[in-house]
């Protein structure tokens, strides 16, 4: 490695909570995902009306790419997210609508890499991004991967993580790596973060 | 035909997921696309979805969409010309 770098923030979204680097802050119980969401868009107050378009994948990624971009001046930032659903849920709900009349709104959400322009649009970021599909949360390839990204130049700063739904079940732990920040950007911290809550 | 405008105004924001819209808030001259509702062109496609499935219009050739979803006024004209159903 080059340079040491470091995890400026990072975001969970999981057990009808949201966290930012380990604070609460949404939490709500025993609401469907779409009314978790909803609830947690509407107290984070974030005013982007295309949020509700969004399919449940990009929703849960968008929010907590926003938690932590929101004050983000920095516009170099690649993105680096990975799931093991892909687009599944979304897909399913296509597949069912073949019979009938298909979503031309549902169909363009069958790859789970458009969430990674859902933030860049709202971000207006014009940087290196990449959608992986692994078994299980990796963070060797994560930290590698940002490493190569900072290392290179390719980016200033690089939001990486995990974003996964399927079956109204999620999971998301989003984190920012910067050459500047509390925690250090390493396998094991990154494995200790997304396990913390 | 004050019927159908409801109609396609209740429909569009169900269906376009326009949550933070209110009924009230849509005139029936106001340009569904651009700096009225905003709507976008996946929106579009939805439209012309939405008048094959519920009253049975084909659209033959979607750049007729243009004039049709100009607004709720020419959209509820159009429906009532050509439904089927």
């Amino acid at each position: 490695m080059k340079n040491d770098y470091h995890i400026q923030g990072y975001c969970h979204i999981r057990n009808n909570g949201v966290s930012l680097n380990g604070n609460s802050l949404y939490q709500r119980e025993d609401d469907s995902f779409q009314d978790f969401i909803k609830g947690a868009y509407k107290h984070i107050e974030i005013d982007y009306s295309k949020f509700f378009k969004m399919d449940n994948l990009s929703k849960l990624a968008f929010l907590a790419a926003d938690i932590l971009l929101h004050k983000e001046t920095e516009k170099n930032v690649g993105v680096v997210l990975s799931n093991k659903a892909s687009s599944l849920d979304t897909d399913r709900k296509h597949q069912k609508s073949l019979k009938e009349y298909p979503s031309p709104a549902v169909f363009v959400y069958t790859l789970p890499n458009i969430c990674l322009g859902e933030i860049s649009i709202k971000h207006q970021l014009y940087s290196e991004n990449s959608f992986f599909i692994f078994n299980t949360f990796n963070a060797e390839y994560l930290h590698t991967y940002a490493n190569s990204l900072l290392d290179d130049q390719k980016s200033e700063k690089v939001l990486c993580g995990w974003v996964n739904f399927d079956d109204e079940k999620y999971d998301a732990f989003l984190y920012v790596v910067a050459k500047k920040g509390t925690f250090v950007h390493s396998e094991a911290e990154i494995n200790r973060l997304y396990q913390k809550l | 035909m004050s019927n159908l405008k409801l109609e396609l105004k209740e429909k569009i924001i169900e269906q376009l997921n326009l949550e933070d819209i209110a009924i009230e808030e849509i005139a029936d001259t106001d340009p569904l696309f651009g700096e009225g509702l905003g709507l976008d062109s996946i929106d579009a496609l939805e439209l012309i979805v939405m008048l094959d499935k519920d009253y049975g219009i084909k659209l033959a050739d979607p750049k007729q969409g243009k004039s049709i979803f100009e607004s709720i006024d020419s959209m509820a004209a159009y429906i009532e010309e050509h439904r089927s159903r």
